[in-house]
Formats: C-alpha cells, sequence, structure tokens
C-alpha cells in the first residue's frame, strides 16, 4: 500500500479509464506500463531546483469534459489570446478536448488537426507509431506517470510536401483544479512539409486554490527536409504546477523552431530539447520567461548533435521579480561523428529585485573534434547609469526602466516569425512586468 | 519671458570627495558662455551635477532656470523643465530604438494626452537626421549600441534638436570628431541659437569655437571659475596655454580631487 500512497495512479485506475473510454488495446496497455513504471522511476532532477517538494502528485482526477458547440462559447479572455477564424483550432479544457476545427482545404490536402483522443481512435496507427518515441515512457516518473494519465492533447500530421501557410492553434487551460490537467502534444511533419503550431496554456482561477499539475509532454518529429515552428504561451495562475517537457526529433535537412514563453506565475519546470539527428538539421530555440512573487522556475534548452553539419542556436532571456528564482541551463551535446556540427547558446538573466535569484549555467558536451560551439550567459542588474541616460531626457525612472526591460527581451521578442504571437507576447510581458 | 539661468555657489562632491567648490555662472537667453581648462579641473562634474548624475551629490549652492531651482528635482524633471546635456559618453541601451526612445523622449515633455502623431514624428526625425548627415538607418538602431565615437555624438545634437531644450550644456561636445563632424555637430548647435536658448559649452579645445563663437568664456581650474572674458580669452588659451594663468593667479596644480 505504501507505493500507492506516493503514486497518484495504479495499474487497476489506469486500465479502468482506459477501457471506459473505448481505447485500442496497445494504449491501454501502454497507460497500464506507464501506471506500473511510476511505482518505480524516479522525479527528474534538474540542477539545483528541488521539484520533488513540489505538490508533484496533484494530478486531480479525470472529469470527462462537455463539449462546445462554437468557438464562441469559450470565455472572453481566452478569446482574446487565439484571436478570430483560425484554419485550425483545438481546445482542451480541463481533463479533455471540448472544441476542435480544421478548414476543409487542410483537410483536403490530408492535413489533421485534432486533439489526441480522437486521433487516436481515427489515425490509430499512426499516432502509435510516434507516441513516446521522442519523449520515452521510462525516462523518469514524469514521462511514466503522464503515459498513464495523459488527456485531450493536440495532434497534428502534416502530409509529405504540404506547406500550411498560417498558423494552426491549440489552446489548453484549466478552471477546475480537481481535474486531471495532462496534455500530450504529437506533432509530425512529413517530408518537406511546413507548419506552424501555436498554443496556449492558460486557466481561469479567482482566489486561492488547490494545487494542481500541468504535464505537459510534446513531442515534435520533423521528417527529412520538413520544417516546424512550435510556439507555446505558458500563463497560468500560481496555484498551476507547470511541468512541461518539449522535444523534437529531427531528420536531414529539417528544421524546428521553438518559441517559449514561460510567463507563468507558479513553480515551472521548462525543458525544451531537440535532438538533431538527421544531417544538416537545424534548430532554433528562443525562450523568454519573467519570474516574480515566490515561483520557483528550472529552464532548460538543448539541443543533442548527432547528424553532420548540424546547427542549433539557444537564447533565453529571463527577468525577475521579487524573490523569484529561475536556474536556466542550456546544454549544447555533441555526439562523436557529428562532424561540422556547430552550437551557438546564450543565457542572459536582468534581476530586479535583490531577493530574486537567477542562474544561467552554459553547459557544453563535445565528443567530436571536428565542430564549433560557443555560449555566453549573463545574470546583471538594470544598469543605473542608462536609467540616468534616458531620465536625462524627460523620461521617468518607471518608463526609463520599462524601456529597458522591454530591450532587454526586444532582441528575443521582435525575432519571433509570427505576429500575432508577438503581440500576445508583448501584452503578457507587460501584463506580468506591471503585476 | 527671456530665458534665464543662473548657477549660484554650486557644490558638488562625488563619493565625498568636493569637486565643485562654488560655482557661478548667469546665462541669458541667447547667450553662448564656454567653460575651458585643462583635464580634471571639475568641468565634466559640473555638467554631470547641473543634469542629477546619481554619482554626483550637490552639497549646496542653486542652479535655477526661469526662477525654478533645477537642484530641486529629479533628472527627469530638470529635462522637462528645458535642461539638456549632450553626454560625453552617452549610454548603449541594447533592445531599444533610438526612435522608440526618442518618442518616448519627446512624449514625456508633452506629457499625457498630447502624444506627437507617428507621421508628425518621423517627419521631424527625418529631416533633422539629414541636416546632421545621419544615416536614416540609425533611427532603427539600438540607441547607442555599436555607434561609433562620432555617430554617438551627432546622435546627442539630434536629441537637442528634437526636444527643444532651453539650456543646452554641450560636455565635450568635439572629443572624438574629425573637421568634418564638427562642421555638421556646430551647425547644428548654431541653427538652435535663439533668444530663448542659453548655451553651456564645455570643452578644452579653442577648435570647436571657431565654429560656435562664444559670448564668453569662463576658466576653470581646482573646481573653480579662475577667470571670464570674451572670446578673446579663448584666442589666448589657444594660442599660450593656460600656464599664463595659472602664473598670473599663483596656481601650481590645477586639477581637483585627482588624489
Amino acid at each position: 500500500m505504501s507505493t500507492q500512497l506516493s503514486t497518484p495512479v495504479n495499474r487497476q485506475a489506469a486500465e479502468a479509464l482506459s477501457l471506459s473510454k473505448g481505447e485500442p488495446e496497445w494504449l491501454t496497455a501502454l497507460r497500464v506500463q506507464g501506471a506500473e513504471l511510476t511505482e518505480t522511476l524516479e522525479w527528474p532532477k534538474p540542477e539545483k531546483v528541488r521539484i520533488d517538494r513540489w505538490n508533484l502528485n496533484a494530478v486531480g482526477e479525470y472529469k470527462a469534459p462537455a463539449v462546445l458547440a462554437s468557438a464562441d462559447e469559450l470565455p472572453e479572455s481566452l478569446r482574446t489570446l487565439t484571436g478570430e477564424g483560425q484554419a485550425g483550432f483545438v481546445v482542451q479544457r480541463n481533463s479533455g478536448a471540448v472544441f476542435k476545427q480544421l478548414s476543409a482545404e487542410l483537410q483536403s490536402q490530408g492535413v489533421i488537426f485534432t486533439d489526441l483522443e480522437t486521433a487516436v481512435r481515427e489515425h490509430g496507427d499512426l499516432v502509435q507509431q510516434y507516441l513516446f518515441k521522442a519523449v520515452a515512457q521510462d525516462e523518469n516518473k514524469l514521462s511514466a506517470l503522464h503515459s498513464a494519465i495523459w488527456n485531450g492533447g493536440v495532434f497534428l500530421y502534416v502530409p509529405k510536401n504540404v506547406e500550411v501557410a498560417v498558423p494552426l492553434q491549440a489552446l489548453l487551460y484549466s478552471d477546475d483544479a480537481q481535474a486531471t490537467f495532462a496534455p500530450h502534444v504529437l506533432v509530425v511533419a512529413d517530408n518537406n512539409s511546413r507548419v506552424t503550431y501555436v498554443d496556449n496554456a492558460s486557466s481561469l482561477y479567482e482566489g486561492e486554490q488547490q494545487a494542481l499539475v500541468l504535464q505537459n509532454i510534446v513531442e515534435v518529429f520533423v521528417k527529412p527536409g520538413a520544417h516546424v515552428r512550435f510556439a507555446t504561451v505558458h500563463h497560468m495562475a500560481e496555484n498551476i504546477i507547470d511541468l512541461s517537457i518539449r522535444r523534437a526529433v529531427v531528420e536531414n535537412d529539417g528544421r524546428i523552431e521553438w518559441i517559449v514563453g514561460d510567463l507563468h506565475d507558479g513553480n515551472t519546470l521548462s525543458e525544451t530539447r531537440s535532438v538533431l539527428r538527421g544531417n544538416g538539421s537545424t534548430s532554433d530555440a528562443k525562450v523568454i520567461s519573467i519570474g516574480s512573487g515566490k515561483q520557483q522556475m528550472s529552464l532548460t534548452t538543448g539541443a543533442v548533435h548527432v547528424g553532420r553539419s548540424s546547427d542549433s542556436q539557444m537564447v533565453t532571456r529571463a527577468v525577475m521579480k521579487d524573490s523569484a528564482t529561475a536556474i536556466i541551463n542550456g546544454i549544447t551535446k555533441i555526439e562523436k561523428g557529428a562532424t561540422k556540427a556547430n552550437g551557438e547558446q546564450t543565457e542572459k538573466v536582468l534581476m530586479l529585485s535583490p531577493k530574486a535569484r537567477g542562474d544561467a549555467n552554459p553547459i557544453l558536451l563535445i565528443d567530436e573534434d571536428d565542430v564549433t560551439a560557443g555560449h555566453a550567459a549573463s545574470v546583471g542588474q538594470v544598469n543605473p547609469e542608462q536609467v540616468y541616460y534616458l531620465m536625462s531626457r524627460g523620461i521617468s525612472k518607471r518608463e526609463a526602466e520599462r524601456l529597458i526591460i522591454n530591450g532587454f527581451l526586444a532582441p528575443v521578442v521582435s525575432e519571433i516569425p509570427i505576429d500575432a504571437v508577438q503581440e500576445q507576447l508583448r501584452l503578457l510581458l507587460e501584463r506580468k512586468l506591471q503585476a | 519671458m527671456a530665458t534665464h539661468f543662473v548657477i549660484e555657489g554650486l557644490k558638488a562632491s562625488i563619493e565625498d570627495k568636493e569637486i565643485l567648490k562654488g560655482i557661478n555662472i548667469e546665462i541669458k537667453g541667447g547667450e553662448v558662455h564656454a567653460i575651458m581648462g585643462p583635464n580634471g579641473t571639475g568641468k565634466s562634474t559640473l555638467a554631470s551635477a547641473l543634469m542629477g548624475h546619481p554619482k554626483y551629490e550637490v552639497t549646496e549652492g542653486t542652479a535655477t532656470l526661469d526662477g525654478e531651482d533645477l537642484m530641486e528635482m529629479d533628472t527627469d524633471e530638470r529635462a522637462r523643465a528645458g535642461l539638456f546635456l549632450a553626454m560625453q559618453y552617452p549610454s548603449e541601451i541594447a533592445g531599444v530604438t533610438n526612435s522608440d526612445f526618442l518618442r518616448s523622449a519627446i512624449n514625456a515633455r508633452r506629457g499625457e494626452g498630447n502624444e506627437i502623431s507617428l507621421i508628425k514624428f518621423i517627419r521631424q526625425m527625418e529631416a533633422k537626421m539629414k541636416e546632421l548627415d545621419m544615416n536614416p538607418e540609425f533611427a532603427h538602431r539600438y540607441l547607442n549600441e555599436g555607434f561609433s565615437g562620432g555617430e554617438k555624438k551627432r546622435n546627442e545634437i539630434l536629441q537637442m534638436l528634437m526636444l527643444d531644450p532651453k539650456i543646452v550644456v554641450l560636455d565635450e561636445i568635439d572629443s572624438g570628431l574629425d573637421i568634418d563632424a564638427l562642421k555638421i555637430v556646430a551647425a547644428g548647435v548654431n541653427s538652435m541659437r535663439s533668444e530663448e536658448r542659453g548655451f553651456l559649452i564645455i570643452t578644452h579645445y579653442q577648435r570647436l569655437l571657431n565654429y560656435i563663437k562664444p559670448d564668453f568664456v569662463h576658466v576653470m581650474m581646482q573646481g573653480r571659475i579662475v577667470k571670464s572674458g570674451g572670446p578673446e580669452l579663448a584666442e589666448r588659451l589657444e594660442n599660450e596655454g593656460y600656464d599664463w594663468v595659472k602664473e598670473e593667479l599663483g596656481i601650481v596644480d590645477e586639477t581637483v580631487g585627482q588624489a
């Protein structure tokens, strides 16, 4: 019984839930195995952040969602996040999908964009081929537990040579702190395809709430010559513990671009990694974060170079307020044989309060001689000379600091290739900075 | 009302070391005053103290602009009251474009609800940049980041032209400028000369004063104005150096706070 006390799921419960949803046998088996692995595996251990002290077992219980007839039924605060008239839109509320749409044009091109549970029913073979292949089920307790309890989710498949011109969007939100919130996002971009995916992880809570974990595992498969842009912005209430693992596997001449906005108010584990398996594969990761209150964050970007002439760029910029803590890791790993690989990373932290803490840890692990790699990291405060200079032109101190902070984030924000995401990020940044 | 700027008995320290030992200067609208002197005599400290640099503490005295004591104000209020300092070493601020910065500065002066329209602002800025022979691309570059010494100085003058101040202090605006750039900067300053505006030009070369003719010249040593005169004083300093001034006044070491 002791193992059951420390584990929020057991094989019977996982099996029962899977059967009640009418899932295929392979998936039921996967969930059961996940529940079993959960009992023996350990939580991930990121550098210098004791996530095992967080309430990681607060995963709630599955509650069947009430489906929406139209996106207009969404609360206004959420509708403004996503804009109107999306070509593709998937909404998850708490434990499951409540809305999905995809334009007839994209459907006719063979694009699949739906929630992952539906995809399991309608495209089971395709899903089975990729699910938990980028993030292994038995990697740690988080991946194992997630494999047992994931729900809703997103599935995006782009066929060979299809270029999707407009961003496809998903909205993942929680408004019931007792309901499991564990979307799994699976993206498969087939040869020479192009696609941009944007999601928001949000919440609707007022006042004190019990803790709830968001378990969000993202797997992206970039096939030869394909190009995927993945943008995600997390901005949930303080009671949510954000555990997000993102992983891309990139084949020959494929490209993944990550844009991550960690603007969440609660504790956060955010890991974004590209496995550059193919020759000539490339990755570009941009992460922006603002820490406030007492929140603790572990933000990691990683690139694993396997293919020859692979290239990775990673930039993280974080602003730390109040008594927030962020440990920011950049890990560039170049495997033996990945000749002519290049990996560059930068982590910069701007501290706005003497009680805040920010560590930037660039790590280069290189097992091949014929490569280039670089890193830069800095932790600093708002420079009083700069504030003086701006004030000497009549700009108030508050406005001067605002300009400098926005300027610190601008090199990343302004390079975000999707205008709507850029605009939305600016708004959320402003909101969190002013709060 | 004509501009009237009076510095009276101004004393200032850095890290408890007194640098300015009682400065008195009166500038009326339309006048150009030059402060000359060797290095380390407190000239730039005067500029920084007037603007309110956080490292300098004003311990005594006043600097009143049209009856209001700037020393009682924060740096941004001094600027909005009409003081402008073209700095010797302007800050570089990554991520803030020159045009965003300038527009914020103009709007700070105009106040809420009276912001300049974007079109009008861009037209003004483009015209002034052309006047200063600046590459239009500089509007979109980050503020002073990667600018050469001469480009930074032109950018200071651009700000002066855009902000329409009442009292302009130029701190070593000529340092690091070649002769062509110097002429352009001087032309920019001369175009701003008017009855409503006074200038205080800090330099240790006569060179700049060939292009911007001063009405009054003051020599600074040991944190004080030790000699004042007309334009002929600057010419004599250029020809003969500072030794005769020191001799006349019995000064051995003209510097202040250098130990």
